[in-house]
Formats: C-alpha cells, sequence, structure tokens
C-alpha cells in the first residue's frame, strides 16, 4: 500500500485567503475570454447591429436631417451612441453565458467550488467587461471613417467608459440571471429592458427640447449618463461651431440643472456596483 | 482514525414532503460505502446536503472532519463531486476543464500539470487532452468528470450515480478506476446507485426508501441477513430425501417442481456434506445464494423495479419542486 501510494501526485487545498480568490476571479475572467475567442460567430454577429446603425440608418436619416444638425454629419452625431450601443449587446451575451451555464451544468462546478460566490460573480462582469472591449476597440477603430480623427485621449477615454458600461450591464444582467433560469425567458428580458434603455438613452437624437413624458423617461434611464460623458468626450475631438455643439450636445440637465460630466459618469458606475452587489447576494442566498 | 463521513438524525423537506426523514450513519476513512435505493428515495438529497449544495433542515452531517452547515468551505475543499448530470464546459477542451477546476480550488501552481497527467492517465484521457469536451462521448465526459474531481486530491470522493446511462464497458472500466483509487490514493467513496449488481462492489451499503434508511452493512452480511443459500437437488427417491435430511441434519425440505429443495446457511460448504452423508443418490444439486434484490425486497418490501414504478407519481412532485430550487 505504501509503495503503491508513492507515486501518487497529492496537491494540497491551502486555506482560504484572498489569494485564492484571486485566483477564482481570474480563471473566471480567463474562461470568459477562452469561449470568446473560439466563438468567431459570435464577434462577426455582435458587430452587425451597431454597423447597420451607424451606417445604414445615419447615412439614410442623413438626407432628411442635413438641416438641422449645423453641418454635422448624422453619422458623427451618433456615433457616440453606437459606441455605447457595442458594447450593450455584447455584454449583456455575457451575462446570459451565466444563464447557458446553468443548463450545462457547469454554473454547478463553480458554485460548489470552496471560494466566495463573490468572486464568480466579479469574475463573470470583469469578464463580460474585457470581451466588450474587444468589441468596443473595433468600433473605434472605425472614428475616422465616421469624421472623428484618432487621439490618444479620445482612444483611451472612449475606451474606458466603454468598459464601465460594459461591466454594468453585466452586471445587471448577471443580477437577473440569478432569478430568470431559462435562455429563452432571460433573452426576453434582456431585449425588452435593454432597447427601450438604447433608444431612450438620446443615442439617435439630443436630449433637449423632447416631449414631456420622454424627457422623463430620458432621464431616468441609466443609458442616458454613459451617452452624455461618450458624446461630449467625443465632441471635445471635433471642431464644431458652437451652434452646432449646443444643438446637438446640450447635456442633460436636472430640472434645469445642468448634470456634471463627472456625476454622470459617477452614476453609471454606482448602479453598476449596486447590481453588482445585488447579484452577489442573490447567489449567495441561493443553495 | 475519525470517521469520513459522520450523519445524524439528518433531515430535509421541500415543504410538506419529507425526502429525508432522519438518517444516521458512519462511514471510515478509505471505505466505498454505497447508497442503494430506488429513483426518489432520497439519496441524491442526502448527498447534496452531504456536499453542502443544500442545506438541512434537521439534524447534523460532518464530512472530512468538518460541519457541513458551519464549515461549508472546509468541507468543499476536500470532497470531489461527480454529478449525475453533467457539468463540464464543452466549448472548452479537457486540459483547460482541468486547469479550471484546480485554480478554483487553489491548487498549488507546481502540482497542477503532474497532478492533471497523473488523473487523466488514470481515466484514459490523456491523450484526447487537447480535444473540445463537445467531441467526447457520454462515457469519456463520465471518465473526464471523475478524473476533474479527483484533481485537488479530496479526501472523499461523492459519485452520484457515477455509471448511470453508460454501456457496459464504460461501466466495467468507471469500476475498474474506482478500486484502483482506493488502492493507491486515501480516499473515501461514497456512491449512490440504483444497480444492484454494482452495490456489490462496496464495502458497505445502505438501502434507503422513502427516505429512511432501511438497512445498513457489508453487503455479505446484508445477503446473509436475508437468509441461507437455497439448495435444490433432484435425486431418485424424493420422499427418503426429504426424511434424510431431516434426520441427519436437521433441515426442513419440501419438494416443489420436481426438486427437493432447502434452505442452509453456508450452502457451499454444506453441499460436500450433503453427498457425503445423505445416503440417497443425488443426480443434480443447484445452489443458488440471495442477491442484493432479495435484500431490498426483504427490506422494502417490493423489488427496485416496483419501487421505482410505484415511486413515480411522488417523483414528479419531488422534480417540479426541485426545479423551483435554484442549482
Amino acid at each position: 500500500m505504501s509503495t503503491a501510494t508513492a507515486d501518487v501526485v497529492r496537491v494540497h487545498v491551502p486555506a482560504r485567503s484572498w489569494r485564492s480568490e484571486l485566483r477564482a476571479v481570474k480563471v473566471v475572467w480567463f474562461r470568459e475570454l477562452i469561449r470568446f475567442r473560439s466563438d468567431r460567430v459570435r464577434i462577426v454577429t455582435q458587430m452587425v447591429q451597431p454597423l447597420l446603425f451607424l451606417f445604414v440608418l445615419g447615412a439614410g436619416l442623413e438626407q432628411l436631417s442635413s438641416a438641422s444638425t449645423h453641418g454635422v454629419d448624422l453619422k458623427t452625431f451618433i456615433y457616440p451612441g453606437i459606441l455605447c450601443m457595442s458594447v450593450m449587446f455584447t455584454a449583456m451575451f455575457s451575462a446570459a453565458s451565466i444563464v447557458w451555464d446553468r443548463e450545462y451544468g457547469f454554473l454547478r462546478e463553480m458554485m460548489v467550488a470552496p471560494v466566495r460566490r463573490s468572486s464568480i460573480v466579479i469574475g463573470k462582469c470583469i469578464g463580460g467587461a474585457t470581451v466588450a472591449g474587444f468589441q468596443g476597440v473595433i468600433m473605434i477603430a472605425l472614428a475616422p471613417v465616421v469624421g472623428v480623427p484618432y487621439s490618444a485621449t479620445l482612444i483611451v477615454g472612449v475606451l474606458a467608459l466603454q468598459l464601465l458600461l460594459a461591466f454594468s450591464i453585466t452586471a445587471f444582467g448577471v443580477m437577473v440571471s440569478a432569478r430568470i433560469t431559462q435562455i429563452q425567458s432571460f433573452m426576453g428580458v434582456m431585449q425588452l429592458i435593454v432597447t427601450p434603455m438604447f433608444f431612450l438613452s438620446g443615442a439617435l437624437f439630443p436630449v433637449t427640447d423632447l416631449p414631456g413624458w420622454l424627457a422623463v423617461l430620458n432621464r431616468l434611464d441609466p443609458l442616458t449618463y454613459a451617452v452624455e460623458p461618450m458624446r461630449s468626450l467625443v465632441f471635445a475631438h471635433l471642431d464644431l461651431s458652437s451652434g452646432a455643439e449646443a444643438a446637438l450636445n446640450p447635456g442633460v440637465t436636472w430640472f434645469g440643472w445642468t448634470v456634471p460630466i463627472a456625476l454622470s459618469v459617477f452614476t453609471v458606475f454606482a448602479l453598476g456596483m449596486t447590481m453588482l452587489a445585488i447579484a452577489i447576494w442573490e447567489f449567495n442566498a441561493g443553495e | 482514525m475519525p470517521s469520513a463521513i459522520s450523519v445524524k438524525s439528518l433531515r430535509k423537506s421541500f415543504g410538506d414532503l419529507e425526502a429525508v426523514r432522519g438518517v444516521d450513519f458512519e462511514v471510515e476513512t478509505g471505505e466505498v460505502f454505497g447508497f442503494l435505493g430506488p429513483n426518489g428515495a432520497g439519496k441524491t438529497t442526502t448527498i447534496n446536503m452531504l456536499c453542502t449544495l443544500s442545506r438541512p433542515t434537521g439534524g447534523s452531517a460532518s464530512v472530512a472532519g468538518h460541519d457541513v452547515v458551519s464549515a461549508r468551505d472546509e468541507v468543499r475543499r476536500h470532497i470531489g463531486l461527480v454529478f449525475q448530470d453533467p457539468t463540464l464546459d464543452g466549448y472548452l477542451t479537457a486540459e483547460q476543464n482541468l486547469r479550471l477546476h484546480a485554480e478554483l480550488y487553489g491548487v498549488e501552481k507546481a502540482a497542477v500539470a503532474p497532478r492533471m497527467q497523473q488523473v487523466m492517465e488514470m481515466v484514459g484521457l490523456w491523450e484526447r487532452r487537447d480535444s473540445q469536451v463537445l467531441t467526447f462521448s457520454g462515457g469519456m465526459r463520465r471518465r473526464l468528470e471523475i478524473a476533474r474531481g479527483l484533481m485537488h486530491s479530496p479526501r472523499v470522493l461523492f459519485l452520484d450515480e457515477p455509471t448511470i446511462g453508460l454501456d457496459p464497458q464504460t461501466r466495467s472500466s468507471i469500476w475498474g478506476y474506482i478500486r484502483e483509487l482506493q488502492e493507491r490514493e486515501e480516499i473515501t467513496i461514497f456512491m449512490t446507485t440504483h444497480y444492484m449488481d454494482e452495490a456489490e462492489f462496496c464495502g458497505r451499503i445502505a438501502i434507503m426508501d422513502h427516505g429512511e434508511i432501511v438497512a445498513l452493512d457489508t453487503p455479505q452480511a446484508l445477503k446473509e441477513g436475508v437468509g441461507a443459500d437455497r439448495i435444490r437437488i433432484e435425486t431418485d427417491d424424493d420422499g427418503a430425501a426429504i426424511e434424510a435430511i431431516d434426520r441427519v441434519f436437521g433441515l426442513e425440505a419440501t419438494v416443489s417442481e420436481g426438486a427437493v429443495s432447502f434452505a442452509v446457511p453456508d450452502g457451499e460448504e454444506f453441499v460436500p456434506r450433503l453427498f457425503a452423508e445423505l445416503g440417497v443418490p443425488i443426480r443434480s444439486v443447484s445452489l443458488s445464494r440471495p442477491t442484493l434484490d432479495d435484500v431490498f425486497m426483504s427490506h422494502t418490501g417490493s423489488t427496485i423495479r416496483d419501487a421505482e414504478e410505484l415511486g413515480k407519481g411522488d417523483r414528479k412532485i419531488a422534480a417540479q419542486m426541485l426545479a423551483g430550487i435554484k442549482r
């Protein structure tokens, strides 16, 4: 017996520490990357919708709107919104993978591991953000095509905002996935929430002088606070007339008070963190 | 050595349904312990509580020396799990699945590669380590799950119906691994099955029915408990044979279907004496031993198959309730 066991590689599992939690976060994150890389169809299909909006809708409506955009190409105007959109849908799909994982049993493998559920949820959210970031980079690369010149501050700033948005959307999706365990229902619910969020956000129109009901919904839409900083950032790198700036990037107002960019960004961050906390709590509560 | 698993009046109810109604048992370190019973008897519910996947509604249990409720992570670190349903990531390769597991369990970095090779060689999948799990057959996946469950050198390996739905050849090779494991590593194996023939391989088995343990012992003892072996002989003179059996051995024999039959403990040792001492010519002899089916029958009053048929209605309710619980 003793000779037989001598060649067995024994491994020792150390007590739980922040280091082991970090390893868990890292491996859950890494798995998202492996899966994304192997799913080339997904990379392509998720590019289609933002590109349709940008080039087809943008070029088409240009015919109608050129008078009111103060000489700014409509594609340039909606580009910041599309930068947000491209990461939103990718992040949503990343969150959906938790529902798939449940369906195919893999979630169980993660849930029974001797690590905190929060490590798994956080790893998933960072994974979703990273994967969406890749998608975002492709969209950023298109900047000159829509009349936005490259610049280091633009690229870094846009990517940072995209990562933040993608993280928050993934957290939102993970939160939903704790309750909605069937993939069809999950995708339905996400579409039902994310699509109106996109349309209400001002990604496709300036947010001043909206009809009252739309103004209210716009201000309540969390995505508004991601689109607004994104547009300000892109417009800061353009040479625009003051008239165009005022008409196209008026800023979000609360009862007449213009919300500072920093507060908008913080709003997205705070919402993301809140949803992450709820997601962690929900996964901890489940057996 | 302390018990690997110690369970005291463990209970679990789902609403009004009592899935486990107070079970007690101890599993010694190094033992292969089988949990036997029809589907819906409470086996999986019990295993889930022992694996910390489900909280008991009463009683207590400790695994590898740690309480399943108060020291959940300690328990998790020392157990390996192979579920009935697959829990592999099909899009990853076999190696990636195992590496991921090692990371989640915090296995020392230097030990990951050699340990991985060892467990994969054991289940004969080392050559296929770079293939996506999607391309694996059901039997290969189950083998990979067993290898993965062993990656972190658990002290107790839980196998929930490890051979269900597999072809006989794969079933027997999985049993081969289990025996090999038991010899090579100081590991306790706790498994559930509803194949009677497989339960024979366990050191001890507990028979569960309707949420209770109705019998617990070695397969041998359980079978002996049912009663003796049955011997049937064909003779030239049945009447004389019955009379001689009564006179020489003090046993009561009857004639049925043209043969004399009687029950006797340790039938194998009895047969030579029978020939030597009976004094009536014997034309043929047959010996049948009680099977675990007989054991199950004697404790539950039905065969395992009948029990499953009867339990179907209950199980449907249980399945609905379980579906409502988040996995």
